[in-house]
């Protein structure tokens, strides 16, 4: 272990960048994962997740920019840090022509730390926690979407881990399926293991994180804890016939006002104003307030301000 | 992490034989080899016309001796049956993982890299040597089975003895799978071009039939001596008495310098190949 914040950083990336030909994947990225949290990493399709997900694990090299995981510089120290490392990146790989305990048995004795004494009981133990242990000998092959995905978790967790890095680990799973991985990576969590994950489902973001970051198109949009996310995602609406005394007082109090507001309404996103201060300014430059609305945004509307309302892919 | 907590050195290659080996497709070519010398042996058998003075090597003397359907089964294979199963192993390596997806879990284990690429190499001339021993065996059994079995009389006239039999036997597996490891690492190198199996094995495959072919056009012969298949048929010497190396030991060389040139070719584009399957 070598400085402070690398003790307290379990992934930290400065001007992180992948350049394919032309195109940016991933540009200038500088984030900052703490060790013990259970970090969202979010972002539209094709904003780059995978991308870094890849530079940090050593399978693609950065075109420019710096990784330090778990205190130490990647790729450069790749071969201690990744066995403290468990991961599944874009979806699980199966040997199909191998039954499940077979494929994980195979990944096992890839890594030349693991023990092969344990082997056999860790394989078991990793299949037990993802609820395959009934169909373990069948044939890879055979599997289900959401059975191969169980097999990419637990091949994650064939050794304690200090870090665990999950693409998508929820995808094809069913509601049980889901529920099961939310509680696994709580109790990780519990254990001391720090989780980045990045997900489409923001409901199971928003249960589960402390953190979160949200790429798009390339770039970091928004990077902190989720409450501090959501807290910059207040809205404040006030309905009014004074509609331009009421836009003047919130300018004075530095709100930025939202220039699509509907007739007789004005909103603002709430920094760190209060809601009490503006209804007491409001009062007093004498407009006539008919309604004052003061809601939190969902983690779904702040994404779609942050990342763009477009369905359509950045190319 | 404790050094004691370790596996063992060679976990990852007794997981990629087992891996190999209990996979259909490598049991399917290896008894496809395993009946090469079994259609021999029932058609030398069923015709006995082996005696016309034409086809390969070694036919005329099965109907006087079992043992030699060994021989020619080998001499028949070695142009095509023998490179193409090969081609298909080594050619599959790399690329065949890719494809899988798997890759990307081996190398974030660790596997290491380069330690990856040896076991690959390792892996795929062990299947050489069990390719070329299925087919002797196989010959040795079927033989014994159809025609009589007797003392080989070797090309300088002496004759052996089952033990002496065996040993030469033993140096001609020995031999045959050693030239072929020339193009198990030309097949490493192209399977970690491509993430397409089908296309490192085709390709890999083209390349022994071209060596071959570029061996029998004499307006080629100053590169003859440097191509990979060049000594493919050179085994004539391990039946003579006494035993000539000079063939022997000028493959050996030939193919190491394949392996030297192709290994680093394989881990100068691998060790820096972004991994994005
Ligand atoms: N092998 C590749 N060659 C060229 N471009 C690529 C390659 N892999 C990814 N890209 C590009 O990089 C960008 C980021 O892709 P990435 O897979 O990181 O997105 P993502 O955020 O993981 O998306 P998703 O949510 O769909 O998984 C995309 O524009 C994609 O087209
Ligand atoms: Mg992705």
């Amino acid at each position: 272990m070598s400085d402070a914040a690398g003790s307290r950083l379990a992934i930290e990336t400065s001007g992180l960048g992948k350049s394919f030909g032309r195109q940016r994947a991933v540009d200038d990225l500088d984030l900052s994962v703490p060790r013990g949290s259970v970090f969202g990493f979010l972002g539209p399709n094709g904003s780059g997740k995978t991308t870094t997900i890849r530079m940090l694990l050593g399978l693609a090299a950065a075109t420019s920019g710096e990784i330090r995981m778990l205190g130490e510089p990647m790729p450069t120290a790749l071969r201690s840090v990744l066995p403290r490392v468990g991961a599944l990146v874009e979806g699980p790989a199966i040997y199909p022509f191998l039954s499940g305990r077979a494929n994980l048995l195979r990944l096992d004795s890839a890594d030349r730390h693991a023990s092969s004494r344990t082997r056999r009981a860790r394989v078991g133990a990793a299949l037990d926690r993802v609820g395959l242990s009934h169909a373990s000998e069948k044939r890879a092959h055979a599997y289900s979407l959401g059975m191969k995905q169980r097999l990419g978790i637990a091949n994650a967790l064939l050794r304690p881990r200090e870090l665990l890095i999950l693409d998508e680990p929820s995808n094809g799973l069913d509601p049980q399926g889901t529920r099961e991985v939310r509680n696994l990576i709580r109790s990780l969590a519990e254990e001391g293991t720090t989780v980045f994950v990045s997900s489409h489902l923001l409901s199971e973001i928003e249960q589960l994180c402390s953190h979160v970051a949200v790429m798009s198109a390339g770039r970091l949009v928004a990077q902190g804890t989720l409450d501090e996310l959501r807290r910059g995602a207040t809205r404040l609406t006030v309905t009014t016939p004074d509609v331009e005394d009421a836009r003047r007082v919130l300018t004075e109090l530095r709100l930025e006002i939202e220039p699509a507001a509907s007739d007789g309404a004005v909103a603002a996103a709430l920094t760190d104003v209060l809601p009490e201060t503006v209804t007491a300014a409001l009062v007093a430059a004498g407009v006539r307030v008919r309604g004052i609305a003061v809601a939190g945004e969902t983690l779904e509307e702040r994404f779609v301000a942050l990342t763009g309302e477009g369905f359509d892919v950045a190319g | 992490m404790s050094q004691a907590e370790s596996g063992r050195p060679l976990a990852l290659l007794s997981s990629e034989l087992v891996t190999l080996f209990r996979r259909r497709r490598t049991l399917a070519m290896l008894g496809a080899l395993a009946l090469v010398p079994i259609l021999i042996a029932i058609a030398v058998r069923v015709t006995t016309a082996g005696n016309s003075g034409r086809g390969p090597a070694f036919i005329g003397e099965i109907t006087q001796n079992g043992l030699f359907v060994a021989f020619t089964a080998l001499t028949v294979s070695i142009p095509l049956f023998l490179p193409l199963t090969v081609g298909v192993v080594a050619g599959d390596t790399i690329a065949g993982e890719a494809n899988l997806g798997t890759l990307r879990y081996l190398l974030i284990a660790p596997a290491g890299r380069v330690r990856l690429l040896v076991v690959k190499f390792v892996a795929a001339g062990i299947f050489a040597i069990a390719a070329t021993l299925v087919i002797v065996l196989a010959g040795v059994a079927i033989g014994a089975a159809l025609f009589p079995i007797r003392p080989v009389t070797l090309l300088s006239g002496d004759t052996i003895g089952a033990g002496d039999f065996a040993i030469r036997s033993a140096l001609l597996v020995g031999y045959v799978s050693l030239s072929l490891l020339g193009l198990t690492a030309i097949g490493l190198f192209i399977s970690t071009l491509t993430t397409v199996p089908v296309g490192a094995m085709a390709a890999t495959i083209v390349l022994a039939a071209a060596s071959q072919i570029a061996d029998a056009l004499p307006q080629l012969s100053a590169i003859h001596p440097w191509l990979f298949t060049h000594n493919w048929l050179g085994f004539a010497d391990l039946l003579r008495n006494p035993i000539s190396w000079d063939n022997y030991g000028q493959n050996a060389l030939l193919q190491l310098g394949y392996i030297v040139v192709f290994g680093a070719l394989a881990f100068g584009r691998f060790s820096t190949k972004d991994i994005l399957s």
